[in-house]
C-alpha cells in the first residue's frame, strides 16, 4: 500500500527472465525426458512392490550397511512402494518447474464485506422473516418454544447414562481383607517370610477362592510390593511398624499420582521410584514422597502370618489406593 | 475437432447442462496462487490426513477392537501362549501376519507425527507472519481446533493396540478425567464403563478413532480450505504485491502439477520412513496389565510437553471437607492446557484489540516488523519447549548421564524464568534486525572492498539495493500507539479507565519499532552523500 508517507514507491513485479526450456527448444526436449525418467523410476519401483511381496519370504533377513539385519520382505515392499510414489511426485514437479508456464500473473482482491445495498437489503429481509414470523409479538411462543428446545436436550444427556455403573464405593475397595493370604505373582503361591531376602522385592496379589479368575480390575486395584529389609533400617512409628513382618513391608503398587505401576525399586537407597512421572517413595520412611509430583505416600499394607507360616493380610488397606479423586477421605 | 475433443466436449456439455459448473470452473481453474515454500507446510498437514485415512482404512480389515481375552496363536514367537486382548493380538496379525500390515501400521504412525508436527509448523508460520489477522480470524480458530483435535486423535489412536505402554497412557488419561473436582469419579465410570481398565474403553474410543473424529476432521477441514480459496490466499510483501492483489501461478496447470505432485512426494517420504524406520514395536512391550510397566514411558511428542507438564508440578493435593482436590493434576493437566489453547484461539482479538488495527490484511508480516507478537511467540514456544524437555526427563537423564532431579529442577525452575527471558531476548533482536534493515536501505551492502581515497583515507564500498529490495524493506506500516484518553475534554473520566490503560500500555510496548526510513533520509541519500 503506497501513500504519501511511505519512503519508496512500489517499483512494481520486476521482469520476468525466461528459464532455457521456454527460449530453447533442445532444453526442453532434455527437460521432457528428464520427466519421461522419473516416471519410469516410478514404475520400477511398483515392480519392485511386486516382486518382493510374492518372491521374498517374510522370514528372509539381509544385512544392510547402516540398519543391520533387515527383513527383506519388508524392506522390499516398502522401498517399492516408496519409491513408486515418490518418483510420481518428482515427476510431476520437475515438470511443472521446467515446463509448465512460469510467468507470475495477478489477480485481484475484493473487500470481504458486501456491498452498502446488499447488506441493507439483508437486513430488511432477515427483519421482515422475523415479523412474519412474529415472534417479537408473540412472547408466550418464544418462551414455550425456548423451553420446549432446553428440554430436548435433556434425553441425549439422559441417554449416556448407561455407559457405566454409578462408582459407589468401588474406589475405596481391594481384594484384601483381614487374613488373605498374599500369593506370587505370576504363580499363585502362597508365600513364607523365608521366601523373601533382605533387600529383595515380590509383586503379590490376594489369594482369590478356588475357580475365581483374576480381572485386570482387580489387579488395577490390588498389586501390591512386598520388599524385605533389616528391621532395623525402618524409621516407623509403633502401628506401621506393627503392619511389617520382619522386615517385610508391603505397599500398593499401584502409584498415589496417576496410577501407575511403581515398579523400579533402587536397593542402594531404599526408594521406589514411579517411571511414569518419576515420583519418589522412601521405603523406610512408610513410602514417604521425597521428589516428583505424587503427593501422598503409597498405602501400606498392614501383614502377618497365619498358623502356617504364610504371609496374610492382617487387614485390608486403610485407605483408597490409585489416584487421588473428589470423594477420597484423607 | 478430433475424435477426442468431441467425446470431451460431449462430457463437458452432459455435465454442465446439469450442474451449471462451466462458469464456475472457468474462474476456478484459473484461480492464482502465490509461491512460497512456507505455504507447503499446510499442504503437508493436509496430504498427511488422506494418507491417515488411506493407511487407517487399510488397518481397520484387520484390527479387531475389542478387549476380550484370548491366548495368543500367531508367528510372533515370544508371546506364544500369552493371554491378552484380541485388540492386542489382532495388531500383533497386522503386524506379523498381513503382508504389508508392518509396513503399513509404520506408515499410519509416521503420517501421524508428520500430520502434528505439520500443523504446528504451520501454525508458526501463519502467527509470526500475521497471516491470522482480519479477515483470517476465523479460519485461525478453526485450525486450532484441528490441533486440538489432532492431539486427542493421535493419543486415541496410539492406544488402540492395547500394548503394555499404550495401557500405561490410558491410565493417566483416566486419572486426569478421575481428578476433576465435584464430578470426575462419575465421568471416569461412564467412560470406561466401570472401573479402570474395564472390557468397553478400547471399542469406544476405537469408533471415536476411526468415525466420529475423522468426520469432524473432514468437515473442519472442508471449512478451512473453502475459507482459504474464498478469500484467496495471503502473500509475502514485495514489489508488485499489494494488499488489493494476489500474485502467483493459476491452479491450472501448474498448482495442479505441483501440488498433486507433492502429495506423491509426501506419500513417498512416509512410505520410506515407514519401510527403514521402526516405530511404536508393540510386540516389545506386550499386552497391557495394570500391574506392570516399562521402564522409559513416553508418549508421542506431541503429548510430551503434557506429560512433561505433569512431571514437573509440585506435589499439591488440599483436602477440604472430606473431598480432595489433585492440584498436582488439575493444573498441569487441564489448567495449564485450558489456559494455552484457549490464548491461542483468541489471539487474533487480543492483538487486534491491542492495536486497534480492523483494517483487512492479505500481505503479511516479516516476523522482525511485529517484535511484540514475534517475542510472544517465542516466550511461548520456550514454554512449550521446556515443558517437551521435561517430559523426556528419564530418556534424557539415562543419555547424557544426569541425574532426574537435576532436570526436575532445570525445568521447574526453566519454565518460569526462561520465557520471559525469551520474549526480551527475542524482541531485541527483532529490533536490532529493523535496525539493521535501516541500515540497508540507508547506506546498502558491505562488499568487503577496501578502497583508498587520493587522500589516504581508507573507506568500504557499501552497494546500494536494489529498489525492490529497498521497497520490501520499508513497505510494512509503523502504526502509532494507542493514546491514553484519562477525560474527554469536559473532564469526564474515561468510563473504560483499566481496560483504556492496559490497552494503551501493551499497544505502547506493540508499538515500540525502529522507525524506518523517512522519504527525506532517503532523499538526502540520492542527493549523493558517499
Amino acid at each position: 500500500m503506497s501513500n504519501e508517507l511511505e519512503p519508496l514507491a512500489d517499483p512494481g513485479l520486476p521482469e520476468h527472465i525466461h528459464r532455457k526450456a521456454d527460449t530453447d527448444p533442445i532444453a526442453a526436449k532434455r527437460a521432457e525426458r528428464q520427466v519421461a525418467v522419473l516416471f519410469s523410476l516410478s514404475a520400477v519401483g511398483t515392480l519392485l512392490f511386486i516382486f518382493s511381496y510374492f518372491f521374498v519370504d517374510q522370514d528372509q533377513f539381509i544385512f544392510i550397511p547402516v540398519m543391520g539385519s533387515t527383513n527383506a520382505h519388508q524392506l522390499g515392499i516398502g522401498i517399492g512402494m516408496a519409491m513408486s510414489l515418490l518418483f510420481i511426485g518428482f515427476g510431476a514437479v520437475h515438470w511443472a518447474k521446467t515446463l509448465m508456464p512460469d510467468q507470475e500473473v495477478i489477480a485481484y482482491r475484493h473487500e470481504m464485506r458486501s456491498e452498502d445495498s446488499d447488506r441493507e437489503d439483508f437486513v430488511k429481509a432477515a427483519k421482515a422473516g422475523a415479523e412474519t414470523a412474529g415472534l417479537g409479538r408473540r412472547p408466550l411462543i418464544k418462551r414455550a418454544l425456548a423451553a420446549a428446545a432446553g428440554l430436548a436436550g435433556l434425553p441425549a444427556i439422559l441417554l449416556l447414562r448407561d455407559l457405566g455403573p454409578l462408582p459407589g464405593n468401588a474406589l475405596n475397595e481391594t481384594s484384601w481383607k483381614s487374613g488373605t493370604r498374599l500369593v506370587t505373582d505370576p504363580g499363585d503361591r502362597p508365600i513364607k517370610a523365608s521366601d523373601l531376602e533382605v533387600g529383595g522385592v515380590a509383586q503379590v496379589m490376594p489369594e482369590l477362592p478356588v475357580g475365581q479368575k483374576r480381572t485386570l480390575e482387580n489387579i488395577a486395584k490390588d498389586a501390591v510390593l512386598l520388599i524385605r529389609l533389616r528391621p532395623t533400617e525402618f524409621q516407623l512409628d509403633a502401628e506401621r511398624l506393627s503392619w511389617t513382618h520382619e522386615g517385610i513391608i508391603a505397599f500398593s503398587k499401584i502409584c498415589s499420582h496417576m496410577g501407575c505401576a511403581v515398579a523400579l525399586y533402587e536397593q542402594t537407597t531404599k526408594h521406589l521410584l514411579c517411571p511414569c512421572h518419576q515420583s519418589t517413595f522412601d521405603v523406610t520412611r512408610a513410602a514417604k514422597v521425597i521428589f516428583g509430583p505424587a503427593a501422598r505416600p503409597l498405602p501400606q499394607l498392614a501383614i502377618t502370618v497365619d498358623s502356617e507360616g504364610y504371609l496374610i493380610a492382617k487387614q485390608p488397606f486403610t485407605e483408597a489406593v490409585g489416584p487421588s479423586f473428589w470423594e477420597r477421605k484423607s | 475437432m478430433s475424435a477426442r475433443e468431441r467425446v470431451a466436449a460431449n462430457v463437458a456439455n452432459y455435465v454442465d447442462e446439469r450442474t451449471g459448473a462451466a462458469s464456475w470452473m472457468k474462474k476456478n481453474l484459473q484461480k492464482v496462487f502465490p509461491d512460497h515454500w512456507s505455504f507447503m507446510l499446510g499442504e503437508i498437514a493436509l496430504y498427511s490426513f488422506l494418507i491417515l485415512l488411506l493407511s487407517g482404512t487399510f488397518l481397520t480389515f484387520w484390527f479387531d477392537p475389542s478387549m476380550r481375552h484370548v491366548v495368543y496363536e500367531g508367528s510372533y514367537q515370544p508371546l506364544k501362549e500369552v493371554e491378552m486382548s484380541a485388540a492386542y493380538a489382532s495388531t500383533l496379525h497386522i503386524s506379523f501376519d498381513v503382508r504389508g500390515g508392518l509396513l503399513m501400521r509404520q506408515i499410519h504412525h509416521w503420517a501421524a507425527l508428520i500430520f502434528m508436527a505439520a500443523i504446528v509448523v504451520h501454525l508458526l508460520r501463519v502467527f509470526f507472519t500475521g497471516a491470522f489477522r482480519k479477515p483470517r480470524e476465523f479460519n485461525w480458530i478453526l485450525g486450532i481446533a484441528l490441533l486440538t483435535l489432532g492431539i486427542v486423535e493421535g493419543f486415541l489412536g496410539y492406544s488402540l493396540p492395547d500394548d503394555l505402554l499404550s495401557g500405561t497412557g490410558i491410565r493417566i488419561a483416566h486419572a486426569i478425567i478421575q481428578s476433576i473436582p465435584v464430578v470426575g469419579t462419575y465421568l471416569s465410570f461412564f467412560a470406561f464403563g466401570g472401573a479402570f481398565p474395564g472390557e468397553v474403553f478400547i471399542p469406544r474410543i476405537y469408533i471415536v478413532h476411526v468415525l466420529l473424529l475423522p468426520g469432524i476432521f473432514l468437515a473442519l477441514i472442508t471449512v478451512h480450505l473453502m475459507l482459504v480459496w474464498y478469500q484467496k490466499h495471503t502473500q509475502y510483501p514485495g514489489p508488485g504485491r499489494t494488499e488489493k492483489n494476489v500474485v502467483g501461478y493459476p491452479l491450472m496447470p501448474v498448482y495442479m502439477a505441483k501440488a498433486g505432485g507433492f502429495f506423491f512426494i509426501v506419500f513417498g517420504i512416509t512410505a520410506f520412513l515407514g519401510a527403514v524406520a521402526s516405530i511404536n514395536p508393540i510386540w516389545l512391550y506386550g499386552p497391557y496389565t495394570p500391574g506392570q510397566i516399562s521402564a522409559g514411558s513416553q508418549p508421542d511428542w506431541y503429548m510430551g510437553w503434557l506429560d512433561g507438564l505433569v512431571r514437573m508440578a509440585p506435589p499439591i493435593e488440599t483436602y477440604l471437607f472430606g473431598y480432595t482436590v489433585s492440584w498436582n493434576i488439575l493444573i498441569p493437566g487441564l489448567i495449564i492446557p485450558g489456559i494455552i489453547f484457549t490464548g491461542m484461539a483468541l489471539y487474533p482479538f487480543i492483538e487486534s484489540w491491542i492495536t486497534g488495527d480492523k483494517k483487512e490484511h492479505h500481505l503479511l508480516d516479516r516476523p522482525r516488523n511485529v517484535p511484540n507478537r514475534t517475542a510472544l511467540g517465542a516466550m511461548s514456544l520456550t514454554f512449550m519447549l521446556v515443558a517437551l524437555i521435561n517430559g523426556g526427563n528419564d530418556i534424557i537423564a539415562t543419555h547424557f548421564d544426569l541425574t532426574i532431579n537435576q532436570i526436575m529442577w532445570f525445568s521447574r525452575i526453566g519454565i518460569i524464568v526462561l520465557p520471559p527471558l525469551a520474549f526480551v531476548i527475542t524482541k531485541r533482536i527483532c529490533l536490532s534486525l529493523q535496525r539493521a534493515d535501516r541500515e540497508l536501505v540507508l547506506h546498502g551492502k558491505e562488499t568487503g572492498r577496501l578502497v583508498m581515497l587520493p587522500h589516504g583515507e581508507f573507506i568500504e564500498v557499501h552497494e546500494e539495493l536494489s529498489a525492490a529490495k529497498k521497497y520490501t524493506l520499508t513497505q510494512h506500516q509503523q502504526p502509532a500507539a494507542i493514546a491514553l484518553v484519562k477525560e474527554d475534554a469536559r473532564g469526564v473520566l474515561n468510563p473504560k479507565g483499566i481496560r483504556a490503560k492496559l490497552q494503551a500500555r501493551f499497544s505502547a510496548a506493540n508499538a515500540e519499532n525502529i522507525a524506518k526510513p523517512t522519504p527525506d533520509e532517503l532523499k538526502q541519500l540520492e542527493g549523493g552523500h558517499h
